[in-house]
């Protein structure tokens, strides 16, 4: 159980603009197989800013990371993309569903592109995790079409497509009322609990964090607890 | 790599503005129809003046010419050598304008393998009598077969039976304009007499309108017996052999040789005729050049449509990224986008552009010094067909390559965190 999926070892990022400040100073934590993490701190302690660098889409960093034990440092821009396609499933504060698509689809796209399954198993597999989200009868729906709390179950559907390594969290909860955050939430529980899913969720939603199974509180670029 | 997951997306962001999509793809295909339209009409109006000139004129033509010789014998003396000879007032020589032993030549020419085929000619001055008045012109005495074959003959008479002239002896095909002037009808005969007095009465047979009014009104033709009993010259009296070649464009070192091999002055068609050349190939480049800024613009507009496409779906370009697709499959999204414009636009520019060609053909152009003519004429060439078509997707491509790059190289981290 105690097997480590991701890994940062020192990271340090500057920002340039417009003076070089130091928003984190040497992390070093790690993130073991079914773990439920939140990640806390004041607006700008470089928590959101972690959880990129983690994601791979930041590249701009001292240190190191280590995705299932590989080094994230010298890999090229395709090879990261498809770390991301493969490995990591992302909830943002917005759901970023594309429109033109319909909400199955939407789902589905990061599956066609892993192209590990066919066309139709993994429109199989979108129906699947949108039935664990309970909505499963939007599927044909076009994403303006549903509302708020469905869109953003729909983008945890989409993470879930290729049976991610770990789910990141950029305040998933954040646009929604309490209502849905509430679902939201429990999704994720059930998701930790039930499927032993691995969660690194960025939150400053404190009653959110005391509920996940372990907190990290972020200040001024650097852990303070974990 | 995943072609058909590309397709799919770039087909349903295309979708998505399909407007936009449908003016870009207009944009091009406006342009390419214009390109074709104008670059078949223009040459073949190229082509029709240009045919004017190379159909009925010998690609080589060997004659005698009245000239002083380039040797005086002084020159020629071994004595003389070592000496600046000094000659004034030198004068031609009388030299006969009959092409020596031309039985020969011709039976050679025959045999050389870049010859088309070759016409003997006469060409001789004549009066021709109305009345009590003597019109100066000329007779051009033909073996009318090889110049039907070499230089469409058939086309320039207007009225009247070409063959005829091969088969009613003592026959002539007058210049519509002299026929004019001298009031004679298909059947009537008229007199003409030689530049040594000698007189004779010709039938005519026909018309014929070459386009030139100055020859029109001189000129006339008859068959080279005929021509020669006019002469009172022997069967083997021509004055001019006219060659046509396969490939025009040896013409000049051919009549080089050829001036030097028998003797004779030899033109080819390139120094008779310069300026039509230049007329052409000025026309050409012309019609190339818009042709070619239609494209260009038409280029602008599906850059522009993309630019806009890429802003309008900055999020989705950013949630493709994070969910694992690299700039690579982002390029080829747009890529695929600006390419099917430019097809679809291409495939469409090509058809309309045949139509039009096809209706230009259809207007009617009459003009009296093109009797054969009835319509513009149009050239169906398919080079410029593939160069619109390789051109269309060229010009959107590189329209496409500067906004993909752009959209690749968009970073998912600044767009997600800015909202």
């Amino acid at each position: 159980m105690d097997q480590k999926i991701l890994e940062a070892k020192n990271v340090t990022k500057y920002f340039h603009d417009p003076i070089t400040y130091q928003v984190l100073k040497e992390i070093s934590f790690s993130v073991n197989r079914g773990d439920f993490i939140s990640v806390i701190g004041k607006s700008g302690c470089g928590k959101s800013t972690l959880l990129y660098i983690l994601s791979t889409m930041d590249t701009d960093y001292e240190g190191d990371i280590f995705i299932d034990g590989e080094s994230m440092r010298n890999k090229k821009e395709a090879e990261l993309a498809m770390v991301r396609n493969e490995k990591i499933g992302f909830v943002f504060q917005f759901h970023y569903l594309i429109n033109e698509f319909s909400v199955l689809k939407n789902v589905m796209l990061p599956g066609l592109k892993l192209g590990k399954y066919s066309e139709a198993e993994v429109e199989h597999r979108a129906y699947e995790k949108l039935k664990i989200l309970g909505i499963e009868s939007e599927a044909l729906k076009r994403p303006n079409q549903v509302s708020g709390g469905q869109k953003q179950r729909v983008a945890i559907a989409r993470a879930l497509i290729n049976d991610p390594l770990i789910i990141m969290g950029d305040e998933p909860t954040g646009n929604l009322d309490k209502k849905n955050s509430e679902i939201v939430f429990g999704v994720f529980q059930e998701l930790a609990e039930v499927y032993n899913q691995s969660l690194l969720i960025v939150t400053h939603d404190n009653e959110f964090a005391a509920r996940t199974h372990r907190i990290i509180e972020m200040e001024d670029g650097r852990i303070i607890s974990k | 790599m995943n072609y058909k997951l590309i397709a799919n997306v770039s087909r349903s962001l295309l979708l998505a503005r399909w407007k936009q999509t449908l003016v870009a793809a207009i944009g091009v295909t406006f342009s390419i129809t214009m390109f074709i339209s104008l670059l078949s009409f223009m040459s073949g109006l190229n082509d029709l003046l240009d045919g004017l000139i190379i159909n009925r004129t010998a690609h080589i033509r060997m004659y005698n010419e009245i000239k002083p010789s380039d040797q005086q014998p002084v020159s020629l003396s071994e004595k003389f050598k070592d000496h600046y000879n000094f000659i004034g007032k030198v004068k031609p020589k009388k030299e006969r304008l009959e092409i020596y032993n031309n039985a020969a030549i011709m039976s050679y020419l025959q045999k050389d393998d870049r010859i088309l085929g070759i016409a003997p000619k006469i060409t001789t001055q004549v009066f021709y009598n109305i009345g009590a008045i003597d019109l100066a012109g000329a007779i051009n005495g033909i073996d009318v077969e090889a110049e039907n074959k070499l230089f469409l003959f058939q086309n320039y008479v207007t009225e009247g039976n070409y063959v005829d002239l091969k088969n009613t002896p003592n026959s002539i095909i007058l210049g519509k304009g002299l026929a004019e002037k001298m009031l004679a009808d298909i059947g009537d005969v008229i007199q003409v007499t030689t530049s040594r007095g000698e007189r004779m009465p010709l039938k005519v047979v026909g018309y014929f309108q070459s386009g030139l009014q100055d020859i029109d009104n001189t000129q006339s033709y008859s068959s080279i017996t005929t021509t020669q009993k006019l002469l009172a010259e022997s069967g083997s009296y021509i004055t001019d052999i006219q060659v046509k070649l396969k490939d025009i464009n040896l013409a000049p070192a051919m009549a080089l040789e050829y001036q030097d091999l028998f003797d004779l002055e030899a033109i080819d068609i390139q120094t008779a005729n310069s300026q039509f050349e230049t007329g052409s190939s000025v026309r050409t480049i012309i019609s190339y050049s818009v042709g070619i800024t239609l494209l260009i613009v038409a280029g602008f507009g599906i850059y522009n449509i993309l630019n806009m496409m890429i802003y309008e779906k900055m999020d989705s370009i950013a949630i493709l990224k994070a969910t694992g697709f690299s700039g690579k499959d982002v390029n080829r999204i747009f890529i695929t986008i600006a390419l099917s414009i430019g097809i679809f636009g291409g495939i469409l520019g090509l058809i309309f552009g045949f139509g039009l060609s096809a209706l230009i053909d259809q207007v009617p152009f009459n003009t009296p010094s093109l009797p054969t003519i009835k319509t513009y004429p149009v050239n169906y060439n398919p080079v410029f067909y593939i160069i619109g078509a390789v051109f269309s997707i060229v010009t959107t491509y590189l329209a496409g390559y500067f906004p993909s790059r752009k959209a690749s190289k968009i970073d998912p981290v600044i767009i997600i965190r800015g909202k």
